[in-house]
């Protein structure tokens, strides 16, 4: 597995979904990490807009060719958009998954949640622990 | 000793290579209190030719008739003679499932081809490979209607195949679904619309009806496709007489979500109830919701067109306890015969369905004579029910005369007490037509 | 190759339609559909057609078929002469029982048959497939504990090392899967499942042998621990080759289990199927058993009526009944000495490819397989050679590839299964063809990493089929 790439400003969890918060706005995708293991994505079953979401459940899936995913709500919130783009092109996961690849954006979100989470560098230190393994 | 070519020499030899002395020491896993301890009371073996002849001489405890009217989800057709030669090929009907693409194009195309067919057939858009039977490819199929709409209550029309309607009702009761029955009209034959409008409730996600129904009459379809989707519900339309989608208007242009049934009157024998194939069809939009095996084109390295198992991250195999279905054997050798069938049949698949329906009513109108009047108004494919003086008696007696007279609707429906399910296919002769009349 | 639809020329057929007798029509014109979208090819180009696609297929009559978990015995052909008897194919499920007495009793010699071999006092046939058999023997279980009063029980065991089939069941009757892990030799982890036993089981579903190809001494405990528990034991029967006319499972302490007849007994894989599945259990859960069960009063075969406890029908009439009349011809052939040697002699030809290979290509597990060896490609990963490259490679030497990938607590596995028909000359080209792919991985991996080069096609892309489905002609 090549080195992962792991974006600076955001927060992850355990699952490997990263979460940028603006406000009480979210944007949701998978690490770079999460990418490598999953091999080719051939296709995201989006959430429905205005599913409602606690922290840590199951939001939707992620479909490679040879495993199925659950992408969890790193925060809680109501999905307020999806990356319809992803219909089309569901390899923006793999090779854009910090921008083009991102799944859905949540509102209502309440920040202090990321407490719950890791930052880029303890992130970093989780991935080396996991490999090491 | 059968199959097992292993000489003595042999045996010591493979024995020494492994370094152990007997075979039963490769066993020293297995609890002494449960091994080798059991006397097993079986016979002994018999040799191929003794075999032949008990098994033969079960098969002809079964009586043969010179003509059955038997219908009721198994039907007797024509069958060309291609169909059994082909598909009885060692190359396909001793092969795995064709997980290896590289070496089972063959395999692979047939299902495509398969699908295709199925798909025109039914004009809607995506199929699966075959699954076990009608009955539980419409279990599965309710599945499916739950989990699209997230609703627990599905809808079956009363008059649907009886042993369907039981299975719908295992799997729902396993599922933790309500299967409720919308009962039929008394004179048309077809489900009961004002009773249809009681039960569509909130919480049903959707309708089951088979068309033609169980009584052989013809559905209006389109107009219940209407109804249900103006409640934002699903329908799905069961066929169990696969010859009827060569002259009914498809499911797809009746507008139903899906369309499921038994293929088994595309190239298969009867064999007293099975094997046969379940198909199940939908529409693009559910096409990731479909159970079972899926054929897909693509190109291999080369760019050569080559054929691969799909989406198999639905499967049971990847997707585990998430997996919507657990099949893993479907009936793809009997989805081979119906694709070498529909093959041989072409076009003419329209002419022989036409024929079926003309032969019936030219029946249902000759037992008019005999004082068999019709039950049910609405028109019907190729099986109807009639009422009899008593059809005990009449099927006994046309037995004695090697006529498989019909299905006694009483021993189903207490309603239909001496009402009889006929059925006419191509194999009915007028002859044999004339053999029941004179017999009556 | 071309498909059927693109050989079609209007015009033609491969049939001739018997002549109408009659003209009237009652069926509305708005009911019906117009011209069918079908081919039109004759009667040779049908059969070109289909002999071509078969040359392009691969059965157990082509070559060796070591397909672990799978079972690829040979098929015997007698079988396929009984089933195509016209007894059995012209007889219709609906017809009265007294007229097809020799359908019941096929069924019923086949139940006595099973019941003896496994020790279980109820049985059906009725399920279509293994996967089939286990969604009944669930729904069973579920029965018990409802009719029991403890409906509370949700709650299924599932080792790491199962196939996905039985999760999958778990869920379709909407039990939650709890996953009991395996230890580092591969057996259920006796610390990890008393950790997971609670009055929340409803039981514990094993593979016997497992499917790592090894036999759990501890299963007498296993089964132990969930009595005690107030659970149920459940049999995954794919591997009963390995312990046929050995054990019998009821002895096991198994109170249920499922059978693949298309495994074990020897009928046709048909590229997919069909299969036929049976069910048998102990005489606590024989109330619970599908309706329309096949019985003996006296010399009449008969139907039982629906019982009050059963779960109901499974399938469509009695069962895949053609399916059936091949695995009692085979049944019959076997007789008590036939069915006592299939287990040693799938035992010996695994053993035997095991102690021929183990050198060359790492065994995780050093106890003696059973029906099916499990191997890896550790020893390959030093050169980049993966279980794929080795499977492919496989093609260009005329083998079917063993099973990969499967089970998944043993990654990059390679499971052979050999079954008891192969002779030890089929046995030793094989594994010679395994060293020389051995060998090749290390002087030479390319070769490897570019297979298949001498097949139809060469490795395909899934995931262009799968972000793209294309699933018709003509889409």
């Amino acid at each position: 597995m090549s080195e992962h790439k792991i974006q600076n400003d955001l927060y992850y969890n355990k699952d490997h979904e990263w979460v940028k918060i603006v406000g009480n706005e979210a944007t949701v995708g998978i690490s770079d990490y999460a990418q490598q293991l999953l091999t080719d994505v051939v296709f995201v079953e989006l959430p429905d807009i205005g599913k409602i979401v606690k922290q840590f459940e199951r939001a939707c899936v992620v479909e490679s060719v040879k495993s199925v995913s659950d992408v969890y709500a790193p925060v809680g919130g109501i999905v307020a958009a999806v990356n319809k783009a992803l219909e089309t092109t569901p390899e923006a996961v793999n090779t854009d998954p910090y921008g083009a690849g991102w799944i859905y954006k949540l509102s209502g979100v309440n920040a202090a949640e990321t407490s719950n989470l890791m930052d880029a560098p303890a992130y970093k230190t989780f991935l080396d622990q996991d490999k090491a393994k | 000793m059968p199959y097992i070519p292993h000489t003595q020499t042999d045996t010591a030899d493979m024995l020494k290579t492994i370094g152990v002395n007997a075979i039963e020491d490769l066993f020293s896993a297995v609890p002494d209190s449960i091994f080798l301890k059991n006397d097993f009371k079986l016979p002994p073996g018999l040799s191929e030719q003794d075999v032949k002849r008990v098994v033969t001489t079960m098969a002809n405890k079964n009586k043969t008739y010179q003509a059955s009217f038997l219908g009721g989800g198994m039907y007797h057709h024509h069958i060309p003679a291609q169909v059994h030669h082909l598909a009885m090929r060692s190359e396909f009907y001793t092969a795995y499932t064709p997980y290896q693409p590289e070496i089972s194009q063959g395999i692979l195309q047939s299902i495509f081809e398969y699908q295709t067919m199925m798909t025109r057939l039914t004009a809607l858009d995506a199929t699966n490979a075959s699954m076990y039977d009608g009955a539980t490819a419409t279990a599965e199929a309710a599945f499916m209607l739950a989990d699209i709409t997230q609703k627990n209550i599905i809808l079956v029309a009363s008059n649907v195949n009886p042993q369907y309607r039981a299975v719908l009702q295992t799997y729902c009761i396993a599922k933790g679904l309500t299967l409720q029955t919308v009962p039929f009209d008394q004179a048309s034959g077809r489900v009961d619309i004002n009773q249809l409008e009681v039960l569509l409730t909130d919480a049903v996600a959707g309708l089951f009806i088979q068309s033609p129904n169980f009584f052989g009459v013809v559905e209006d379809v389109k107009y219940l496709s209407g109804k249900l989707h103006a409640k934002n519900k699903l329908i799905g339309q069961i066929i169990t007489e696969a010859l009827s989608l060569g002259i009914l208007t498809p499911p797809g242009d009746n507008g139903v979500d899906l369309a499921v049934g038994e293929g088994q009157s595309f190239g298969l024998p009867v064999s007293a109830g099975g094997p046969g194939f379940g198909f199940l069809a939908t529409t693009q939009k559910y096409l990731r919701k479909l159970p079972g095996r899926i054929v897909g084109q693509t190109e291999d390295n080369q760019g050569r067109r080559a054929y691969v198992l799909t989406l198999q991250a639905r499967e049971q195999h990847i997707r585990r306890e998430k997996a919507s279905s657990n099949i893993c054997s479907n009936q793809a050798l009997c989805a081979l015969h119906s694709v070498i069938y529909l093959a041989s049949l072409g076009k003419k698949l329209r002419e022989l369905a036409l024929l079926n329906h003309q032969h019936s009513l030219y029946f249902q109108k000759a037992l008019i004579a005999k004082k068999w009047p019709r039950t049910f108004s609405a028109p019907f494919f190729n099986e109807f029910v009639v009422k009899t003086s008593n059809n005990a008696a009449v099927i006994q007696k046309l037995a004695e005369h090697n006529i498989a007279a019909g299905i006694d609707l009483g021993r189903l429906y207490p309603e239909l007490k001496d009402h009889l399910l006929i059925c006419v296919t191509e194999l009915i002769s007028q002859d044999d037509m004339e053999n029941y009349e004179n017999n009556i | 190759m071309k498909t059927i639809f693109e050989k079609t020329v209007p015009g033609r057929s491969a049939v001739q339609l018997p002549s109408l007798i009659a003209n009237d029509i009652e069926i509305e014109n708005s009911q019906q559909r117009g011209e069918l979208n079908l081919p039109e090819v004759s009667e040779l180009d049908i059969v070109r057609h289909y002999t071509a696609l078969s040359k392009r297929a691969f059965g157990v009559d082509d070559g060796f078929y070591p397909l672990g978990s799978c079972t690829m015995k040979y098929n015997p052909k007698i079988n396929e002469d009984m089933s195509g008897l016209s007894g059995f194919s012209n007889a219709h499920p609906w017809d009265q029982t007294k007229n097809i007495q020799g359908v019941l009793e096929v069924i019923y010699r086949t139940q006595e048959y099973l019941k003896e071999v496994t020790g279980f006092t109820g049985v059906t046939l009725q399920p279509t497939a293994g996967a089939h058999g286990e969604l009944t023997a669930v729904m069973m279980m579920q029965a018990y504990y409802r009719s029991h009063g403890d409906a509370k029980r949700n709650v299924i065991l599932i080792p790491d090392s199962a196939h996905g089939t039985n999760p999958a069941t778990a869920n379709m009757c909407g039990f939650k899967t709890v996953t009991v892990p395996s230890d580092k030799d591969g057996y259920v982890d006796l610390a990890k499942l008393d950790e997971a036993l609670n009055d929340s089981v409803v039981g514990l579903m094993l593979t016997i042998p497992n499917t790592v190809g090894l036999f759990d001494k501890n299963i007498l405990d296993i089964a132990k621990k969930l009595h005690d528990n107030g659970s149920l034991l459940y049999m995954d029967g794919a591997n009963l080759n390995a312990i046929l006319g050995l054990v019998k499972p009821a002895d096991m302490g198994v109170d249920l289990m499922h059978i693949n007849l298309h495994k074990t007994f020897s009928t046709p894989h048909g590229g997919g199927g069909p299969g036929g599945g049976f069910v048998g259990c102990v005489s606590a859960l024989t109330p619970y058993l599908p309706a329309d069960q096949v019985m003996k009063n006296g010399a009449d075969y008969q139907l039982t009526a629906d019982t009050a406890n059963s779960i109901g029908r499974v399938r469509s009439f009695y069962s895949n009944f053609g399916v059936i009349v091949r695995a009692l011809t085979y049944m019959l052939r076997l007789g008590k000495t036939g069915t006592e040697r299939v287990g040693r002699y799938a035992v010996l030809n695994a053993n035997y490819v095991k102690a021929r290979l183990h050198e060359h290509f790492d065994v995780p597990f050093q106890a003696h397989c059973m029906h099916e060896v499990v191997f890896n490609d550790t020893k390959q990963q030093a050169y980049h050679v993966t279980t794929m490259d080795i499977a492919k490679r496989l093609l260009d030497f005329g083998y079917h590839p063993p099973t990969i990938y499967f089970p998944l607590i043993v990654p990059g596995a390679l499971m052979i299964e050999p079954t008891e028909n192969e002779s030890k000359e089929t046995l030793d080209e094989f594994c010679d063809v395994m060293i020389n792919i051995a060998k090749e991985a290390q002087e030479n991996p390319s070769l490897l990493q570019s297979a298949p080069q001498l097949t139809p096609v060469g490795r395909v892309d899934s995931v262009k089929a799968a972000r793209q489905p294309i699933i018709k002609y003509g889409a």
